[in-house]
């Protein structure tokens, strides 16, 4: 077991806060994680008597799994709310529901919202540690940290990399934590979008912004792709799918330009065929897709005992 | 009869430029004369100012108050306090109320309640359209008879160029004044910050400056078109200050207005989320903020509005995108304008004809200078008075104060309404 300061942070929010030895801090104790997740008896105690409630405002199933696992793999009593389904249908306000369920004295939260800053206003109002699952199109911090602990453990190192983050990132919070993530590690940052789908003043977040793919893609160690969020695009962003299939879709040709020894990385869940070459998402020599799954849960673990730690809780 | 002489005051007046000690005399609800050391009338009651500056009261040109549909949120009754308080004489106010001032008859019942409850006067827009939904004019003529001052579809603007033209061209031939808010409306249905790094970053939906300069340009050639009288209200940006000059070198007779928060916070001030910086249009970069200066000082903008909207916790206790639009802002017009006076070094005079003699004159009202036979509609003023707001101490119903723990200088000591005092 590692041991170190304790972590500076009553709330995991975004990567925004979160300084370069937060973040190796949080990966460190994540690498522990996945050697417990591979044994055969996966189960500790440190977060024994606490209850994780997550609440989660906006529909999804393996940031959801994941949470869950990883608060019971650590042994608390977790607990999940789909909350879209029941208070807001009747009317109710998001803090009623946060006082709600703060009434419940639950240690942590997990939040996920459709609203920018939502989960940033529930953390005002409740007395326990709130963590961010993805809010609006701001942040999703553990996805990028996911991200970053699959990408240190194949490529032996987190900085000096080449990094494109393609597809639409207008919609993104995981390119968003991800620039931020990348960047206070020291690596080059590309973000590859057509023009409709990226958000105005991303190149002054430190990110090289191309329009051109396999321009975008030339000597990338690392490429992310991102979901076309479909739910989120009224009003025409793009002419066809297969106009994006042809610009912005990964496959074998334009990901020729990359470096090669590239891995090319999807949070999930994908369109295959629309974002990326079905083929490609199943390569296991190159595609890391479901190891980053793997690494979720690991690093989910090591946040919540790391907040469980700093709150002077964790046995 | 009664007669007021305000003694050993620090006069300032817009319309003569004028700062100077002196004597103010009242009669009834008239200014009758101005000087120094002149006799004291017999019968008159005599206010020793202590140096403090006394100057014409504020014309508010666009202020909110719930009446009708909206009462637990602003009355007349709260929001004529919080407007005597913050030294406003004359609120101008908004026609997109529940139901909307569309129609002679809500007018009139606006104009009854406002006479029967408010300390201030109370001067009606009504709406541009029917419903304030962009599609059929309202009677022009029928409601400048009840006593309409002014044309407005609140923050909403009328799309259809076609409609837009025809309540102009009606408009002129009956003389009335069309504002308008120049927000390109399919830009600003899709966000709630100017888009830019810090709105990218909050991860917000966001509106380009362009819908204001847009529309802005669109408008200004339909006044062009049809030579109506044409108010800009709430710009907040460089580019519409350059729409703006070039309408005015080429003679159109076009004003505009600029309200408090746009010229006090930029879009830093939303922060974390802050939904009470949350305004329409959405706070701007701090380059269009000073430009807002800039605009003020040469005399290209004629008036500072409180632009006050009422909101109750509810409404801005939810997620930034959701939460309600506008802050209130009658009871800290004055204070955080005083700004510009302190820290940007605009004089008094100059000030005062941006908050109170500009807007009077856009609204048909004898008042906002210290001439003879002016409405003696007055505020008295500490200029230099340290203090922080505290939206909790408002009298306004709503709280939702930007202002909120902001430290300011300059606090009124009274405000006269017609010879009458209504605050202080």
């Amino acid at each position: 077991m590692t041991q170190c300061l304790p972590f500076p942070h009553r709330h995991l929010l975004g990567i925004e806060e979160l300084s370069p030895d937060d973040i190796r801090m949080i990966l460190d104790r994540a690498d522990d994680a996945v050697v417990l997740n591979r044994a055969a008896r996966k189960k500790r105690d440190v977060l024994k008597g606490l209850t994780q409630i997550n609440m989660f405002f906006e529909s999804s199933t393996r940031t959801l799994a994941s949470f869950e696992l990883a608060g019971k793999r650590l042994g608390a009593d977790v607990m999940n709310m789909a909350v879209s389904k029941s208070s807001v249908n009747k009317g109710e306000t998001l803090i009623d529901t946060a006082m709600t369920l703060n009434a419940m004295h639950p240690d942590i939260l997990v939040v996920r919202h459709d609203q920018s800053g939502a989960v940033n206003l529930l953390a005002q109002k409740v007395n326990c540690a709130v963590i961010n699952a993805g809010d609006g199109r701001r942040e999703h911090p553990t996805q990028a940290l996911l991200d970053a602990l699959t990408i240190r453990r194949r490529k032996g190192r987190l900085h000096r990399l080449n990094i494109a983050i393609c597809g639409d990132i207008l919609h993104s919070r995981v390119a968003r934590s991800n620039i931020h993530l990348l960047n206070k590690m020291e690596n080059r940052v590309r973000v590859i979008a057509p023009p409709t789908l990226c958000p105005a003043g991303i190149d002054r977040l430190g990110a090289e912004v191309f329009h051109d793919m396999r321009k975008g893609l030339e000597g990338c160690d690392v490429v992310m792709m991102l979901r076309l969020q479909q739910e989120r695009m009224a009003g025409g962003f793009i002419p066809s799918h297969r106009e994006y299939f042809h610009r912005y879709g990964l496959d074998e040709e334009k990901l020729s330009a990359a470096a090669e020894d590239v891995i090319v990385m999807h949070p999930g869940p994908m369109n295959r065929g629309v974002e990326i070459d079905s083929d490609l998402a199943d390569d296991i020599n190159r595609s890391v897709i479901q190891e980053q799954v793997e690494m979720g849960v690991a690093v989910r673990m090591a946040v919540l005992e790391l907040l469980a730690e700093g709150m002077g809780v964790a046995a | 009869m009664t007669t007021i002489l305000f003694s050993n005051a620090r006069l300032i007046d817009p319309a003569t430029g004028t700062d100077a000690p002196g004597d103010l005399l009242v009669r009834d609800d008239h200014i009758v004369d101005r000087g120094q050391g002149q006799g004291i009338p017999e019968d008159a009651t005599v206010i020793d100012c202590g140096g403090h500056v006394l100057a014409p009261g504020l014309v508010d040109f666009n202020t909110t108050i719930g009446e009708p549909g909206a009462r637990h949120r602003e009355s007349f009754k709260s929001g004529g306090q919080a407007a005597a308080k913050g030294g406003v004489t004359t609120i101008v106010t908004q026609p997109d109320t529940d139901p909307p001032i569309d129609d002679p008859a809500v007018l009139e019942f606006v104009t009854r309640r406002a006479q029967e409850v408010c300390a201030v006067r109370v001067l009606p827009k009504a709406t541009l359209t029917k419903g304030g939904e962009g599609r059929e004019m309202t009677e022009y003529r029928f409601l400048l008879d009840a006593g309409a001052v002014a044309f407005s579809d609140g923050e909403r603007a009328v799309a259809d160029p076609v409609v837009f033209r025809r309540c102009l061209e009606y408009a002129r031939s009956v003389d009335a004044l069309v504002c308008h808010f120049p927000q390109e409306p399919h830009f600003s249905a899709l966000g709630c910050a100017t888009e830019g790094l810090f709105a990218t970053l909050r991860g917000l939906p966001t509106v380009p400056v362009e819908a204001e300069a847009i529309m802005l340009t669109r408008d200004i050639r339909i006044a062009a078109l049809t030579g109506a009288r044409y108010h800009a209200s709430c710009i907040s940006t460089a580019e519409s200050l350059a729409i703006l000059r070039r309408a005015r070198d080429s003679g159109l007779d076009v004003t505009c207005s600029i309200a408090v928060p746009h010229l006090a916070m930029n879009e830093l001030d939303i922060a974390d989320f802050r939904t009470f910086s949350k305004v329409s249009p959405p706070l701007r970069h701090e380059d269009d903020r000073e430009a807002m200066e800039d605009g003020l000082r040469d005399g290209l903008i004629d008036a500072i509005v409180s632009a006050h909207r009422p909101w109750d916790e509810e409404s801005k206790r939810l997620p930034f995108a959701q939460a309600s639009a506008g802050g209130v802002g009658l009871e800290t017009m004055l204070p955080v304008s005083l700004g510009l006076h302190h820290r940007a070094g605009l004089s008094l005079p100059a000030l005062f004809e941006r908050l109170s003699l500009a807007p009077a004159r856009l609204a048909g009202l004898n008042a906002g200078s210290l001439a003879k036979g002016a409405l003696a509609d007055l505020v008295l003023f500490d200029l230099n008075a340290p203090w922080k707001i505290d939206r909790k101490a408002l009298l306004s119903k709503s709280k939702n104060s930007p202002f909120h723990e902001r430290l300011v200088q300059g606090k009124t000591l009274g405000t006269w309404v017609g010879g009458k005092r209504v605050f202080g």
